[in-house]
């Protein structure tokens, strides 16, 4: 409850791109606001999954957080984002975006949350991938490039390996508590069993930290939102929003 | 809007009064709680104090906020961070409509609807008579419990000053617009924000300005080191300062007004609400606003005031603060005492009714939206607390009444009925967590 950060040294504003589709009708669906991970854009879920989720009704919204901003700075553009959208909004975050998320439900009521390939243990995600590519992620420990591989990110991903630009910080082998989520939403755990980035039992303790079991994709590499066989878990996400909500 | 709820019993929803910034967040966290709300406000628009087109809006056209954005705004809800460090008051209404609309509380609320009386009925129950301000129609409905979120800055106090006056005096209340001020010779008495606001507008726009305050006061600053002033002040208390250097501090970067004839403080830094305002002492230093003592009476076209010199003003504006009302609750529901005084824990629960709580009674030195956030939460918690758990409720109700009013309740004040609810946001909030831990616990 006592913000000191937030109340002495305010995050100062900055430009955030939003990409947004809307469909003719939406007054029944809340938005849906999606959050990229590491290297990754708005344009990872531009390419399939806000067409879809818009076509399915929904608001669709996805968020570029500032470049080169820490933890903090990535929650705040969450949050203000969200807080920004008419109505109360449902977070979808991937990766290390699910991990932003999970923080941002500290600070924001969404409507639901969905955590896909969620990276919530840095540790655990630098272990998988020093494993998977360890030539990729070595340069990374010494404040380089992070590259990450089509076995990492899945055959889908290929065509955009180029542009996942990513460049990890040391705070996400921080061992911080997640908050509780304010206002108790209901949350869903995605997520392939060969994801070779979050790893199967990294999936079953997110689940297990916000109740129930992860819903898995066999087959499916770590950007399950590029993956040719993109529809089965956009669908099964919106599925269960729409008994949720 | 909805339809019309079965008259009669409404089981165990909870009534809200007033859809103010206190009101929207009760109903939003009973929401959260699962309560079904019914919220009754007697205007035709959400934003309370901050809907300047309400009659009882005490906002005059260029009230700025005095707590900064990060110390105001509800801590699950923040203002664009885009917006100044001091927003609008039209940027905070606008805040609030959407704050509204984006939790989609609108539902709950009905419009044009005055609250009357509550009455205890059995149970712990409330039978709440609404009427249409329209007038005509009134319904009395029961309630599980009562959240009364109706403001205390609406209702002037008015200073009964002796003799007669022949120029025009008003209330700080009614008083919008500076053309009103505008080539008159104008006198504010009263050394609140509002007071000190309204003087520089009419250094602003007046010909003549007097401001009369009955005592010395603190004239914060609004930027200090380049940073809002509250920001600077809680990194003191982050820190843990002691107070007396905080007051030490405080004196260092406070003018002197003195020199300008201002009478010293009568009490320390930090026992009095504090005043924000930097144009102040920049018309006094210009000659644009002339101090002078409290008004001993009023003579004709002249007003005297008690070190004996006197004006002669055309518009008196008394800005001399508002009082707390809870027409439509008998007195002993709050403890309130012959002063009008209400006596509630953490001045929100009343003592001896677990089903009535106060939303937003709080003068604090930071914004009041986030207090009145978490004043929220603990009441829609305690609420269902008693309806789960009865034994661990009675429990918390034993440990809370142990207490300490001195700490959450700022006793050191300059005694004056402008701090009956003053706290510290610090040592307010951490009495809250303490509450919501013991009800999670
Ligand atoms: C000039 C001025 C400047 C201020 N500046 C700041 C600032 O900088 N920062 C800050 O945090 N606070 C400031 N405040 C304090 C301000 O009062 C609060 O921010 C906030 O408005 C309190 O909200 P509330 O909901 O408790 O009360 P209100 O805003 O007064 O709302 C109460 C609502 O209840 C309704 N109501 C009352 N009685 C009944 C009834 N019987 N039946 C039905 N409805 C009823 C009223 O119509 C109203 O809509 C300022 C106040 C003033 C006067
Ligand atoms: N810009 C802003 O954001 C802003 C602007 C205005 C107000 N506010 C807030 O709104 C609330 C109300 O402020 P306010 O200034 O209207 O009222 P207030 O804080 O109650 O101040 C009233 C002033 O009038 C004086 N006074 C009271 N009765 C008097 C009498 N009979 N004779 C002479 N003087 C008398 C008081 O003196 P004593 O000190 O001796 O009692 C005090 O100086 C406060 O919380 C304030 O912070 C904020």
């Amino acid at each position: 409850m006592l913000r000191f950060d937030d109340w002495t040294n305010p995050v100062p504003p900055a430009d955030r791109e939003v990409v947004a589709l809307l469909p003719d009708d939406h007054d029944d669906q809340p938005p849906v606001l999606f959050v990229p991970g590491l290297g990754h854009g708005a344009w990872a879920f531009a390419e399939h999954w806000l067409g879809h989720t818009a076509g399915r009704g929904f608001p669709a919204h996805a968020v570029t957080p500032r470049a080169g901003g820490d933890l903090r700075a990535q929650v705040h553009d969450v949050v203000q984002v969200a807080a920004s959208l008419p109505r109360q909004a449902v977070l979808v975050g991937h990766g290390v975006g699910a991990l932003v998320v999970a923080r941002a439900l500290g600070r924001y009521p969404a409507r639901a949350a969905v955590l896909v390939a969620p990276v919530l243990d840095g540790w655990a995600a630098l272990a998988a991938a020093l494993r998977a590519n360890p030539f990729g992620t070595l340069p990374a420990l010494f404040g380089g490039r992070l590259r990450l591989n089509q076995r990492q990110l899945g055959t889908g991903a290929a065509a955009y390996l180029e542009r996942v630009d990513a460049r990890p910080r040391a705070e996400l082998l921080s061992r911080a508590r997640l908050p509780k989520p304010v206002g108790a939403p209901p949350t869903l755990i995605v997520g392939s069993p060969d994801d070779r980035v979050v790893r199967r039992s990294a999936l079953d303790r997110a689940a297990a930290r916000y109740g129930g079991a992860p819903l898995l994709f066999p087959g499916m590499g770590h950007d399950l939102m590029l993956e040719t066989n993109w529809t089965e878990p956009i669908d099964a996400i919106l599925d269960w929003l729409g008994k949720e909500i | 809007m909805h339809d019309s709820p079965d008259p009669g019993d409404r089981r165990d929803a909870v009534c809200v009064v007033g859809a103010g910034a206190s009101g929207l967040t009760a109903i939003k966290s009973l929401r959260e709680q699962g309560f079904a709300v019914d919220c009754y406000e007697r205007e035709t628009g959400v934003g309370g104090a901050w809907n300047w087109r309400h009659d009882r809006s005490p906002v005059y056209a260029s009230t700025h906020l005095i707590s900064s954005r990060p110390l105001t705004e509800f801590p699950d809800f923040p203002m664009p961070d885009t917006w100044p460090d001091y927003p609008h008051h039209s940027q905070v209404l606008a805040y609030l409509e959407r704050y509204a609309k984006h939790f989609d509380l609108g539902r709950h609320i009905w419009f044009g609807m005055e609250v009357v009386s509550a009455v205890p009925a059995d149970d712990g129950r409330w039978d709440v008579t609404i009427q249409s301000t329209g007038g005509g129609s009134s319904r009395t409905q029961r309630y599980a419990a009562i959240v009364v979120a109706n403001g205390h800055n609406w209702s002037p106090m008015k200073p009964e000053i002796p003799g007669d006056f022949r120029g025009e005096v008003m209330h700080a209340g009614a008083y919008k617009d500076p053309a009103r001020l505008r080539g008159r010779k104008v006198l504010v008495i009263g050394g609140g924000n509002t007071g000190c606001d309204i003087a520089v507008e009419a250094a602003q726009q007046a010909t003549e300005v007097w401001h009369s305050t009955r005592r010395g006061y603190w004239y914060a600053p609004k930027y200090l080191l380049g940073r809002p002033a509250d920001q600077v002040n809680d990194r003191l208390l982050r820190w843990r300062l002691p107070l007396r250097l905080r007051q030490w501090l405080y004196r260092r970067v406070t003018p002197d007004l003195t020199r300008f004839g201002l009478p010293r403080p009568d009490h320390r830094p930090y026992e009095s609400h504090p005043i924000v305002n930097s144009l102040l002492p920049y018309y006094l230093g210009h000659g644009r606003i002339r101090p002078r003592p409290d008004v001993a009476r009023f003579d004709g076209s002249a007003v005297e005031f008690t070190d004996g010199s006197r004006a002669e003003p055309d518009l008196v504006i008394t800005a001399t603060g508002y009082r707390p009302r809870f027409d439509f609750l008998t007195p002993e529901l709050l403890d309130t005492d012959e002063h009008g005084r209400p006596d509630l824990h953490l001045h929100a629960f009343a003592r001896k009714h677990p089903t009535l709580a106060v939303i937003g009674l709080l003068q604090p030195d930071s914004g009041v939206l986030p207090l009145a956030h978490w004043q929220s939460v603990a009441v829609a918690r305690w609420l269902r607390l008693r309806m789960t758990d009865p034994a661990r409720a009675a429990a918390v109700q034993q440990k809370e009444s142990t207490r300490p009013l001195t700490t959450w309740s700022r006793r050191r004040v300059v005694p004056s009925s402008r701090h009956w609810f003053e706290v510290d946001h610090v040592d307010y909030l951490r009495a809250l967590e303490s509450l919501l831990k013991q009800m999670e616990s």
